[in-house]
């Protein structure tokens, strides 16, 4: 399934935007630079759905749109089901000569709640049912349209407004749920892990993903100043040190055989180069009130964490 | 035009509804197994394992997930159906609201299920009352024929571009959805030809060119936007201007169908039986309805003056129709096979009473709630609604406005 598709910086600049400006995004909003990056692998004509959330708020609000592409959101929990409905559609229209195209991809857009938490059946479904299109998680660690609250991606020790920094219990008691790998064990052809800080190989995994024949699932990590407590001009900064710290490896798995990505394999290869997780979350200030004495000891439990999964997927990777 | 010859089956009601989805050139279906809607996905399956249906058929994960499916294949520009009853019909709630909301025409089969708790597969209207308000047409049938003809006729209905209104058929669960009838199928051709090829309205873009209104790269549109109060608003009164529209269309659609097939239910929206001169009356809808008929004839034949007036559309509600064929009964009973509890009565009688409050003459309107969870309707107990309300048109006076029939005391 290897993609013989070139890109370059050029292709990249001249490609026209399907994601268009106006929309009303914050400053410095990550899902939306993952939204522009994501469309630009398009290869022909796209129907996009979208679950309820940020990006989908910002971009329709009646009557303007972002949008230059046939789009539908409809709810929060079933844009995989909409997503089978419209690759459903695309079959039938198709079988009876109906169809203008010879292919119309399709791509389902969702936060990390509308996948790790209530989206998840429809996903898991979608996924075994085997259809044709691409889901792309946008991943801001939160609920950030309802103002921060904590979803099965936000990681440990994060201050959200539903697991606060308090005097007892600092942030988020559980552990950020490994959602690729539940992905990859759906026994789907392609499902990849992609930082926004990494543009080039974003853009090359979703194509990959657009190609792939059967679901295919992409990870974005997508900073948001606003629910990580960071100034709007560092999301690039901190979505590339997501990855220098392993805390989000970049690999993809096809057929289900890992493989990790070039800015994480660097790191693979030369140990000495992984940051320690402390970097990370020290820029963060939704992990601010972990500095303090009495609560340091967490960090030391999300550098063994972080360590624990990368030493994982090296395996997984056939690096050790 | 003359009437159709046609095929006598045996079906029951489940397997009158597949059949008329088969016939009906349908697109996409999406649905999940639930007691006792089953068979409709069973027989279906068949049809499409077979090779004798076109139809895209997706097994889902969940009702949530078949209705979501349906709404967006039916954005993409498809004809598509579903079944489901019940908790079924229950967790599709939220979505119901969006495919109306979207004008999505999806056309759904209901087996009228008991909600749970405690759980109960049998009959009662609770599961589809409680989304009389989700902006579906929604039809009750009387028998499996009527289920047969009625899933045809949705498909022309919710399609009608005057309308765009998703539209929901309700068959009594295990009365209608598991008992064998002689049923009268069309042609497929003669199907076919009714229910034609869908046709999608063509709407104002966003760049001022008219486009279809559908999913669709050539011109591309935004189907669900975030829509907040300087719009939203006017876009729920659309969806009311176009449920009075329904009325009309349900008619022309029936009338038509009626032509073809030889079968017509009243005028589409109620069927008044024996109400032209009656005294007293039931307000009854679904297969009760059967049983009442034979009621009123026992009734007649004693020369007492017994009527049945039977709601086929619950959705759009026959305003007009209620207040011509009951002002001038005196005393009506309502039967109300589902319950809203804390209330005075049952929905059927709140909407009843409330019409009849605009016309000439106010008739006694009594309720009876009965047959939930699917406790037997027996003749009897009719019998005793007609007691009742004969003796209310001599002492001129109600003493239960609202009561249980057919539950131990």
């Amino acid at each position: 399934m290897a993609s013989k598709w070139k890109f370059t910086i050029k292709d990249f600049a001249e490609k026209p935007e399907i994601f268009m400006s106006g929309h009303r995004a914050c400053a410095g909003c990550g899902p939306a630079i993952a939204y522009r990056q994501v469309l630009k692998a398009a290869r022909g004509p796209i129907i996009a759905t979208n679950a309820t959330g940020c990006m989908e708020v910002v971009s329709t609000i009646y009557p303007y749109t972002a949008w230059g592409i046939p789009w539908i959101h409809t709810a929060f929990e079933n844009v995989a089901a909409n997503a089978a409905g419209i690759e459903t559609a695309l079959k039938a229209l198709k079988k009876k000569g109906q169809l203008k195209y010879d292919h119309v991809d399709v791509i389902a857009f969702a936060g990390d709640g509308g996948t790790y938490d209530i989206g998840i059946q429809a996903l898991s479904g979608a996924a075994e049912r085997g259809h044709d299109f691409l889901y792309v998680l946008y991943d801001n660690e939160a609920y950030m349209n309802t103002g921060i609250q904590r979803s099965g991606g936000t990681p440990h020790g994060a201050w959200t407004t539903t697991s606060p920094a308090g005097r007892v219990i600092p942030g988020k008691v559980e552990y950020k749920k490994p959602i690729g790998a539940i992905m990859v064990a759906h026994d789907i052809p392609f499902v990849a892990t992609a930082s926004i800080a990494y543009w080039l190989d974003l853009v090359r995994k979703a194509r990959r993903g657009l190609e792939a024949e059967g679901p295919a699932f992409l990870h974005a990590l997508a900073p948001c100043p606003r629910g990580w407590r960071y100034d709007t001009s560092k999301t690039v900064e901190i979505a590339r040190l997501a990855v220098e710290t392993c805390v989000f490896p970049l690999w993809e798995a096809v057929d289900g055989e890992y493989a990790l990505s070039a800015p994480s394999k660097v790191i693979a290869l030369k140990p000495e180069r992984k940051k320690p997780v402390k970097d990370y979350l020290k820029v963060q200030g939704r992990f601010r009130h972990l500095f303090v004495p009495e609560f340091e000891h967490v960090i030391g439990e999300i550098q063994q964490i972080i360590d624990r999964r990368w030493k994982r997927l090296l395996k997984k990777c056939g690096m050790t | 035009m003359a009437i159709t010859k046609q095929n006598l089956r045996a079906l029951n009601g489940d397997e009158a509804v597949a059949y008329a989805v088969k016939q009906s050139d349908v697109d996409v279906v999406s649905a999940y197994p639930i007691t006792p809607q089953t068979i409709i996905v069973e027989r279906f399956s068949e049809y499409v394992h077979n090779g004798e249906v076109d139809t895209e058929f997706v097994c889902v994960e969940s009702e949530h997930s078949a209705l979501s499916m349906c709404l967006a294949a039916s954005a993409t520009g498809v004809r598509v159906f579903t079944a489901s009853a019940s908790a079924g019909l229950a967790l599709m709630h939220e979505i119901l609201y969006v495919t109306s909301g979207a004008r999505a025409p999806v056309v759904m089969a209901i087996a009228n299920r008991a909600l749970s708790g405690p759980i109960n597969i049998h009959c009662d209207h609770s599961d589809s009352m409680v989304e009389r308000d989700a902006g579906w047409i929604q039809i009750y049938v009387e028998n499996s024929q009527e289920a047969y003809d009625s899933i045809i006729q949705a498909f022309r209905i919710a399609e009608h571009n005057d309308l765009l209104l998703p539209t929901m058929v309700m068959l009594d669960a295990f009365f209608l959805s598991h008992t064998l009838e002689s049923v009268n199928v069309l042609p497929d051709e003669t199907v076919r030809k009714f229910v034609g090829t869908r046709k999608i309205p063509l709407i104002r873009g966003h760049r001022g060119k008219l486009v279809p209104f559908k999913l669709d790269p050539e011109n591309p549109i935004t189907m669900g936007p975030l829509d907040l109060y300087d719009y939203y608003f006017e876009h729920k009164r659309q969806q009311e201007e176009a449920m009075q529209r329904a009325p009309r269309i349900i008619k022309e659609v029936h009338d038509e169908y009626a032509r073809i097939s030889g079968r017509e239910y009243g005028n589409g929206l109620v069927e008044p039986y024996r109400l032209e001169d009656a005294e007293i009356a039931a307000v009854c809808l679904g297969s009760t309805a059967g049983t009442t008929k034979t009621v009123v004839d026992q009734l007649r034949s004693k020369g007492i003056k017994a009527g049945l007036l039977r709601l086929r559309t619950y959705r759009p509600y026959p305003v007009k129709d209620i207040i011509n064929t009951l002002e001038n009964v005196k005393a009506i009973a309502v039967m109300d096979r589902s319950h809203s509890f804390g209330a005075h009565g049952g929905p059927v009688f709140h909407e009843i009473r409330h019409v009849l409050y605009d016309a000439s003459i106010h008739p006694h309107v009594v309720d009876y709630i009965y047959g939930l969870g699917g406790r037997d309707m027996p003749q009897s107990l009719i019998h005793e609604i007609y007691k009742d309300l004969q003796k209310i048109l001599e002492t001129k006076r109600v003493e239960k406005p609202v009561q249980f029939i057919g539950v131990r005391e």
